[in-house]
Parts: structure tokens; sequence; C-alpha cells
């Protein structure tokens, strides 16, 4: 219940927009109860034969109701779709800003983009939250008491059955639809899933099925998994099917004891015969409220797991608080790491990254000890898990440390704001993410205001001038979703402009040639080489190129730092350095 | 398209057939509700009866709404029936036909896209079937039948009710034709709105980099705002064609109150037709409008239904009908699973293109795989080395050229008995959502657990699979627990060591340079290739130094054919391709 409050908070704001288009929605169903209404007095008046001018006023209602319906919808609609924008807007922003603080730490993980891609869906779900949850049953409300008052004037008793009839569809029905399909509706959810993941499978590990003669069982799996969602499917319809028929079986038992009740009002003399088909035929058309309401109910589910999922990723806590105080960057900006240690937190709800969940147990990084000096290059060199992308982390301030010390520039890391530090830092990646707009746009993002002087001497010393000069719309090209259009060697590139551009204090360099074929990372490492005179360096790496211009070369594996020295002197000694050196010239590409 | 649609529903042709006549039964006894509910309006209002009199029509008033939820009930259920099973027909033969068309088609589209054609696209036939397909009859039969009662007691209404009823389809056509277009306007605004938001999430971490992340909740803002304003400048349209749709309605039944009234006044017809007329327009026009409604289901259904068909109608000629193929296409290839022992393989002037490419990704390729021999394919990224071992497993079948086996085309073997010869160890074996065991009995249905206890020790995973919780019967894959790159090769090896086939195609590791797994690893890939007649994409020295035949391809074509050491001293493309390491590390040390 507590994500239906935090999800009507939300909607609060905009109780404007909410009251018009409740107030028109239910002008929509009262037109119709006019309609037949004033046509079932016209009808019962000219039963009597009096003169045409009594009947004026009635013909004139009729017109009025007939026009006024479909007005009144056409304006509810408009309304109801405009505040359903307003807060989808609303909603994206507000997920934004909560999950700024969170990327990448409590992110991480190998799903996260399944994460943010389920977070969309599920805000798109919440469309459906203010037409289909909550505007229904406002309108409902509004034609249930206004029924009510209209019965009254003519009996309390007709008001009470026809209130207990709209109450008994609206709620009773509502909930035992709810209730009823509350277990099937999860089966079918869960179902559904299990569907989708294995035929996932079965497309994306169609060779291994294919080579090792798994496809016929594959599919008696798929099968099975479809019977599963059948059966619960089935278990549906007989809901739906039962809701459908007790709906209409109230709704005519309503109308017909409203018809009982009325005869023997009208031949008690209590009410005028002349009333009883306008109460017969308001009575039919004020159902129309509620028979939508046990069917949207199951909206309401939906919505409901919708917005937990969205809570829950936004409420985790942010990795790192910025510090109440903080102070101001220094103008040297020397790096110095003395008994470093870190762990991630134990099973948190997120896999820790690389799936360390398996062996999941013992410290990320032990007593790390290091200094970069301004002007100086240092590489960290290790194999996969060794945990230099922790290292990179906590640098970057990703993360915070739980012992032993990072200052920058003479202070502790964590005293200045984490947007000044990550300001220290041009960072080359491995992965370099590219924003499905142009290059230029990817480019501006390292330097908003770059001239276009600047950008072009950028895009030159990345040596990424001929790749551009090809294209037909030169720097004004897209790059496609995720940068996919252009080769993982440009996009390196790219980086690099990007990083020249930002021109920090220290160039960070994460495995920026870890998915390139051989021959690029050739190239891509010379383009690095050229840049890399007359600035500070910090070199992460599992590849053992280009290493040799190193001032310092930190061997790490599993946590610790195992070896240092220059390339000279590690090749030449007995270690861990020595036989990635070894088991790297066997690979030929 | 419509006929192709209804033929999926033909095995449940009865289902479909009582689906519509319940729905009419429920249109005729609103119709007689109406008369007897006016009946009991007139005989109290003018007549001047008492509850006992009218008892009696109350009482069939009673049975009628009975009968009306049963049909309702009854219709449901039955209209489910009939897509529960167009929706399991469909899916298993979308699914054959997938499998069929292989890895070369599966592969190249999102795989993505496929299975949402198969779960979402199947689905939305539901309400096609289950909605949408009824109400077009019922559209057709309740009108009709008010139409002919009311004509014969009052053919004025009867008029206002032809002249009306024809313009609503009118309207919903155009409400469809224009809706179709507009909506899928909408959906586009909307999934671009949402990739970009995608877009922006993911590089999150790359706009903090950047110093960008805080300034982007802005730039979200405007683009919600962009959507709002076009999305509802889009929906206006739809909403004014329901308007007049509604308008239409409303009104005539507004026309004939008024009618009816006047003629009434006149004493030109009695209260109770007048009564019963009335109630019944809003049912006249209701089955029209409900199809209005459903229309949309309709329309997605229809949408998704032509995605399927394209899948289907795709044709299996480029590729090799699997197993699964149909029984017809199995008998007219006319082929034998019977192999022979001799593994003696002749790719003669084999060509091969991807349908989606231009250049041909291999071109003229012949050389010959001798028996127990190991030939080693090098070449750099591109060149055609996994699409040559495509072909050898028989995922695709070359354009051009041909394959043979010990004198006999490969064409004329069942690729099943193929490949029951063959042990395939992938760079990235696919890891399915199920226990460790599952996915390494995948080789081999029915070994023991000791044979999976064996394979495990020889390509050294035993250790690693006995220190997870459950051992052997831990879940892997996307939603189990995760492995790293090497033990996810060493299951392939696993894999492979369990099949213990006479042939192995095999692309050898790329080193993970972890020292201490490096040299099993290795290990384990030699222990594998002995004996065996074994085609392997080399990234090694130490297994082109053992090669028997090397088999350099740059491009898509062969340049050059040899051993080590002959290549060598050819100084061609092999010597450029091994050197090119060295230059990387000019000061190599030994």
């Amino acid at each position: 219940m507590t994500a239906f409050r935090r999800l009507l908070a939300f909607v609060l704001p905009f109780w404007g927009w909410v009251l018009a288009a409740t107030a028109l929605g239910a002008l929509t169903v009262g037109a119709s109860v006019g309609l037949l209404a004033t046509s079932a007095y016209l009808i019962s008046a000219a039963a009597l034969h009096p003169s045409i001018a009594a009947l004026q006023v009635a013909i004139v209602g009729v017109r009025f109701f007939g026009l006024s319906r479909g007005v009144s919808r056409y304006l509810e609609r408009l309304t109801s779709h405009s505040t359903t924008f307003r807060l989808l807007g609303r909603m994206r922003v507000w997920f934004y800003r909560a999950i700024e603080p969170l990327a990448p730490a409590r992110l991480i993980g190998g799903r996260s983009g399944d994460l943010l891609a389920r977070a969309i869906a599920d805000i798109e779900t919440l469309e459906n939250f203010y037409v289909r949850v909550l505007a229904p049953p406002l309108v409902a409300v509004v034609v249930i008491v206004g029924m009510a008052l209209f019965m009254r004037a003519f009996d309390p008793a007709l008001a009470a059955v026809l209130l207990a009839f709209l109450l008994l569809i609206g709620l009773g029905l509502t909930l035992l639809t709810l209730g009823l399909g509350r277990s099937p509706g999860r089966t079918l959810v869960e179902s559904r899933a299990r569907l989708r993941a294995d035929l996932v499978d079965g497309l994306q590990g169609l060779p291994d099925l294919l080579a090792y003669g798994g496809v016929e069982a594959h599919l008696r799996r798929v099968q099975s998994a479809e019977m599963d969602l059948h059966r619960a499917q089935r278990k549906m319809a007989h809901i739906s099917a039962l809701q459908s028929a007790l709906n209409s079986l109230l709704t005519n038992l309503g109308v017909w004891l409203a018809l009982a009740l009325a005869v023997t009002l009208v031949s008690a003399g209590k009410i005028d015969g002349m009333y009883l088909a306008v109460i017969i035929l308001a009575a039919m058309a004020s159902f129309e409220a509620v028979q939508g309401l046990p069917q949207a109910s199951q909206f309401l589910e939906s919505n409901l797991q919708a917005a937990r999922r969205l809570f829950e990723i936004m409420d985790a806590a942010p990795a790192v608080v910025d510090h109440p105080a903080p102070l101001p960057l220094p103008r040297d900006i020397a790096i110095s790491v003395r008994g470093l240690c870190f762990s991630y937190p134990a099973l948190t709800p997120h896999p820790s990254p690389k799936g360390r969940g398996v062996r999941g147990e013992g410290s990320v990084l032990q007593n790390i000890t290091f200094d970069l000096p301004t002007g100086k290059h240092l590489a960290i060199l290790g194999p996969n898990g060794a945990g230099k992308s922790t290292l990179v982390n906590l640098l970057l301030r990703f993360w915070d440390f739980s012992a032993g010390e990072i200052t920058l520039g003479g202070n502790d890391i964590r005293q200045y704001e984490q947007e000044a530090v990550r300001g220290c830092f041009s960072v080359v990646s491995q992965n370099t993410f590219l924003f499905n707009d142009t290059l230029a746009v990817n480019l501006r993002l390292a330097k908003s205001d770059a001239t276009g002087g600047e950008l072009a001497r950028a895009v030159e010393q990345a040596q990424l001038s001929t790749f551009i000069a090809s294209l037909p719309q030169g720097l004004a090209t897209f790059v496609g979703e995720r940068g996919l259009q252009i080769s993982g060697g440009e996009r390196q590139r790219v980086a690099i402009a990007r990083a020249l551009l930002k021109d920090a204090p220290i160039f960070l360099c994460d495995e920026p040639t870890a998915n390139l074929d051989t021959l690029t990372e050739r190239q891509i490492i010379a383009t690095l080489h050229c840049l890399m005179e007359g600035r500070t360096v910090l070199w992460i790496t599992h590849r053992l190129v280009g290493l040799e211009r190193m001032d310092e070369i930190l061997v790490m594996d599993q946590g610790r730092i195992l070896q240092r020295g220059r390339h000279a002197e590690l090749v030449k000694a007995e270690g861990l350095y020595r036989q990635m050196w070894e088991i790297q010239n066997q690979v030929m590409w | 398209m419509f006929r192709r649609l209804l033929n999926l529903a033909r095995s449940r042709r009865l289902a479909l057939a009582l689906t519509i006549l319940l729905g009419w039964a429920g249109g005729l006894l609103i119709i007689l509700q109406a008369w007897f509910l006016s009946r009991v309006v007139n005989g109290v209002f003018l007549g001047q009866q008492t509850l006992e009199a009218v008892f009696p029509i109350l009482e069939i008033l009673l049975i009628i709404l009975m009968l009306r939820a049963a049909s309702t009930w009854g219709a449901e259920l039955s209209a489910n029936a009939v897509a529960l099973r167009v929706k399991s027909d469909l899916r298993a033969r979308l699914m054959q036909h997938l499998a069929a068309l292989g890895p070369a088609f599966t592969q190249g589209e999102k795989t993505g896209e496929l299975a949402a054609s198969a779960i979402e696209g199947v689905e939305a036939l539901d309400a096609y079937f289950s909605q949408y397909l009824p109400q077009v009859a019922l559209a057709a039969f309740i009108p009709l039948s008010i139409l002919l009662l009311v004509f014969h007691l009052d053919p004025l209404t009867g008029v206002v009710f032809l002249l009306t009823a024809p313009l609503i389809p009118l309207f919903m056509y155009l409400i469809g034709k224009t809706g179709e277009t507009l909506t899928r306007r909408q959906w586009e605004t909307l999934s671009r709105l949402s990739a970009y938001f995608l877009d922006v999430l993911q590089g999150l971490t790359t706009l903090k980099l950047l110093g960008q992340s805080r300034n982007q909740a802005m730039d979200i803002q405007k683009a919600s705002n962009r959507f709002r304003d076009v999305t509802l400048n889009v929906m206006r349209v739809t909403f004014l064609l329901a308007l007049a749709l509604e308008l239409l309605a409303t009104l005539s039944t507004a026309v004939v109150a008024v009618e009816i009234g006047l003629r009434l006044l006149y004493a030109k017809m009695s209260f109770q037709q007048a009564l019963f007329i009335l109630v019944l327009a809003p049912d006249f026009y209701l089955p029209l409008r409900l199809l209005g409604q459903r229309f949309h289901a309709g329309m997605s259904g229809v949408t998704a239904a032509r995605r399927i068909f394209e899948i289907l109608d795709m044709p299996l000629s480029s590729v090799i009908a699997s197993s699964v193929a149909t029984t017809a296409q199995r008998a007219c290839g006319k082929q034998s699973s019977v192999i022979s022992t001799q593994f003696d393989i002749y790719f003669e002037n084999v060509s091969f293109s991807y349908p989606s490419r231009h250049l041909p990704a291999l071109s003229d390729i012949s050389f010959h795989i001798r028996d127990g021999q190991l030939t080693a394919l090098v070449g750099a990224t591109g060149a055609g080395k996994s699409t040559l071992a495509s072909l050898l497993l028989r995922f695709v079948a070359p354009s051009a050229g041909e394959i043979s086996v010990d004198g006999r085309s490969l064409n004329a073997i069942l690729p099943e008995g193929w490949r029951a010869q063959i042990g395939w160890v992938p760079q990235m074996p696919y890891l399915f959502n199920d226990t460790l065991s599952a996915n390494l009995r995948l080789a081999k249905p029915d070994a023991s657990d000791n044979d999976l206890i064996q394979a495990c020790q020889r390509a050294d995973l035993h250790d690693f699979i006995l220190s997870l919780p459950e051992g052997y019967g831990t879940r892997i894959g996307e939603r189990g627990a995760r492995l790293s790159g090497g033990q996810v090769q060493r299951l392939a090896l696993a894999r492979a060591f369990l099949r213990d086939a006479p042939l192995l195609v095999l692309d050898e590791p790329t080193s993970s340079l972890d020292p201490a797994q490096e040299s099993r690893l290795y290990q384990a890939v030699h222990e594998l290739m002995r004996g065996r007649t074994t085609l392997v994409i080399a990234h090694r020295l130490s297994t082109v130094f053992q090669a028997d035949q090397i088999v350099v391809l740059d491009a898509g074509r062969l340049v050059e054919t040899g051993k080590h050491a002959d290549l060598l001293q050819r100084n061609g493309p092999y010597t450029k391709l091994v050197t090119a390491t060295d230059h990387l590390s000019p000061n190599t040390a030994h």
C-alpha cells in the first residue's frame, strides 16, 4: 500500500487537472443517464396526450444530452491524457534525479542494462495509472452519489436498492476479481517470464543446440513452458468470464429490483406512474459508471508492481556522499595511496561486478600503496579480477574505501566534492559509451563551450580527422545506438578526443584497447603514447603492450601488489610479469 | 491476410461458431428483456396494474437475466478456447521454423525482436480471435435482428436506424485508417523518447566522468514536454473521430426519442411500442460501438500476424533444414544418416554470402582436411574463419561449390547425423538457464554422473564446480550464477570431452592471461585434439607449430596452405600475420 500512497503523493500536485478530468468523466456518464431519463419522460408524458408545448422542455433536454455526451467525453479524454503525460514527464525527471547519485556503484553488474530497460518499461506502465486506475473509481463515486440523490427524490428505498447494486459491482465484484486473480496473475507473469527465457535461450543458444542435437528437447521444454502459461491464462479466462457473467447478472438484477420496487410504489400511489419508465431507464444507464471497474482492477496490480520496482531502485542509498564542507581543489594534483583496503559490501541486492557472488569472499584490494607524482607515468598491470577496476572506481569516487588513505594534492580525497575529483581525470576506458547523437554532440560533452578550433585540434590529435573527413556529413554524422555505427577503434579515438577536450590534469587510461584486435590496438597505443608526453598518466591494463615507456609498473593479482619496477627489470625477474609476458607472446592475434 | 488468419482458427471452428452463437443469443435475450420490460411499465403506468398482476412477467424477466449472464459466461469461455488453440499452434510452427532457419538467420536478427514476435506477437492474436473476430459477426447479426423487428413494428424508426447504422462502420473505418497511422506515429515518438531516456541512463557513468550528469534532468523534462505536445496533437484527431462516432449514436437515440414521442402525442403509436423501441435504441448501436472499441485490438493482431507470417514465409533454401523441418522437406532431400568412419573432408570451390551483406564471406575455397590430422585456420578478424566452421557444422550451406566427406556430398547426409559425429568448442558457448549438469548433458543426454565428472576433470572444471554450494546442481545462465570467461570456455571443452566425437571443430580460446589457469587450459585443449580429426581456428603459436596443415584466410579467400616452417620460408601473408605481435614489443627479451 505504501507504493500506492507514494504514487498518490505524486499525483497530488496535479489535483486541478484530476478534478477537471473527473468532473468531465462524470458528466459523460451523466449525459447518458440524462438522455435516457429525459427520453423516457418525453414518451411517458406524450402517452398522456398533453399539448405539444408541454413537451418542449423534454425535447430540448433530449437534444441537449444527446449532444453533451460526445462533447464531454472528448474533453475528458483530452484532459486525462494531458494529465497522464504531465505525470510521466515528472516521473522521468524524478527517477533520473534519484538514480543519478547511484551510478555506477549501485547499478553495477552485468544486468544493469536490463535493469534500466525494465525501469523504462515500468514508467511506461504507469501511463495507465491515472487513466485506468485512478480516474474510473473517482468518476464512479461522483456518479453513484449523484444517482442516489436523484433516486431519493422519488423514494429513499429506491435509492438504497440502486446504491447497493452499484456498490456491489463497483466494490464487491472488483474486490472479488482482484482477490481471485491475484495468484493466477502472479503465475501468469512468472510463466510468461519463463517462456521468454526459454525462447531466448533457444534463439541465442541455437548453434549449441544444433551442434549437440538438442533442438527437439529444447522445443519440448518451450512447449511445456507454454502449457504452463496457457494453464494460467485459462484460469484467468475463467475468472474473467465469471466476472462478466456476474457483472451482467448484478446489473440486470439491480434494474429488476428497482422495477419491482417502483411498481409497488406506483401502485401505492407514492410515485406518479409517469416516472416509472424514467426511473428504470436512468437506473439502467447509471451502471455504465461501475461496469468497467472490476476489469480495470487488473491495472492496479500491474501498476503497483511497476511502482514497487521503481521505488526499490531509487531507494538505494548512494555509495558515496559528498563532504558537507568540501575543500577547494589545490593546484598540484599528485596522487598518493597508502595501505588501501577495500571489499564490496556483502551481497547487496545487486550482484557485485564480474559475478564475484559465486566465490563471494575476501577483500578486493589489500594494502595497496603507491604514488603518482605530477608528470609521471604509472601503469597498473594484472589479469582479470586483480582489482584494477575497483582501484579506478575508488580513485574516481564511485565507491568509498574502508581502510587506508587516498590523497589528492595532499588532502584526503573524501574532503573534495565528487564532481571536483572527477574533474581531475580525463578518462579513456575500455567501453566507450557514445550517445545516439552526432559525433559533434558526443565530443562536446567533454567541453560544452569548445570552439570549432578546439574541436578540430582534439580530433587532429586523436588522429580522427581522416576518418571524419571520409564521412559525408563529417562531425554531424550520427553514431547510432551506443555508437555502434562506428568501429571500436574509432570509438576509442572519440574517447581520446574527449579526454583531450576535457584536458584534466591526470590522464587515466583504463584498459583502452581491451576490446580491439591487435592491429588497431597498436595504432591506438601509438596515438596515446604521443599524447602522454608532459602529462600525468595512470595506465591500467591486462595487456603487456607499450609498457616500456612507463616510469613505474605495479603488477597486481588478487587484490595485492606483487611486483613493481620498470619493464626491463620486470621481464628479467622471475614472477607474474614474466609469466604473462610469455603467454602473451604465445598468442598470435 | 484475413483469410490466412481465419485459417488459423479452422481446427476450432465449432468453438468459434459457438462464441458467435452465444453472443447472438445474448442479443436476442436483450430484445426479449426490452419487450417484457415495456409490458410491465405499460401495464403499471397506463393499465394501473399492481405488482401481483405483473409478477408473472417479472418472473420471466428474472429467467431472461439469468440466461443473459449464462450466455456471457459461455461466450467468453469458448472465445478463450479458440484463442488458446490458435496461439499454441502458431507458436509451435514459429519455433520450428526458426529452428529450421538456423543460426545464420537467428543470430543476424535481433533475438529480442524475434522473441517478442513469438511472445507478444502471438499474444496479440488472442484479442483478435477472442474479441475482434466474434464481434465482427455480432456487429452484423444483432443490429440486423433488431432492425428486422423494429421495421415490423415501426417502419419510421427502422428507417432512422437503417440510415444511421452504416455511418458507424464508415466512421470506424476512418478511425481505423487514420487511427492506425496516428497510433503508429505516437508509438514511434514514445519509443524514441524511451530510447533517448535509456541512452542517457546507460551513459550515466560517462556523463558523470565528463561532469555533465546533473544537467541532464532539464533535457529529460524538455524531451518529455515535446513528447506530450506531439502525442496530444496526434491523439486529438483520434478523439475527434471518436467524438463524431459517439455523437452519431447518442443523437440517433435522441432523434428516435423525439420522433416516437411526437407520434405518441398524436396517438399514432402505442406507449408500449414506443418504450420498447427506446429501450432497444442504445442496444442497437452497442455492438457497432463495441466493434469500434475492439478495432484497435484487431489491428494490432493483424500487425503482429503480418510479422509472424513474414518469418514463417522465410524460405529455408539458403540454410540447411534440420530435423525439425517438415517431413516433406526431408523426404524430398533423400538424405541418409549413414556416415563412414573416415573423415577425409574436401572443400571444393566453396563460396558463401550472407543474405544481408554485399561481399561474399567466403569465395572459392578449396582444401582438404585429412583424416586424423590437425588443420589450423588462421587469419585476421573477419577473414572468414568462423563462416568456414559454420559450413562444416552445416549451420549454413555453401552458396556455390561443394563439401564432401569420404567421397560423398555433405548434402546427401542428414544434418543431425552429421553433427552427431562432431564435437564443437566455440569461443563462447551459450549457457542455458539451467543447472550445470543440464548444460553439460546437452552434449550427451544419457551421460552418467561419472561421465560428467570425468569430462569436467579433463577440462579442469571439476574442482571449481565442487567449490560451488550446490555443485553440479548449481543453476547458471542469465538468472543463475555467473561464470568467468575462462570457466565458460572450459565448460565448452567439457561438453566436447563428454561427446567424445571423432571430428572436432574448435575455436581455440584466446588467452585469459591468467598464468595459473592458462597452462592447464592449454593442456586440456591439446588433450582434446589428440586422436581426432580436428579443424581449429587457431590463436596460439604452439597450436600452429603442431598443425599438420595451416590454412591462411584473408578477406574470404584462401591465400596459403602448408606447415608452419614451410609457410615461414615463403615469407608471404602468413609470415606477416605471425610477426605482427613481435612488432608490438620491439625489445623481445628472449
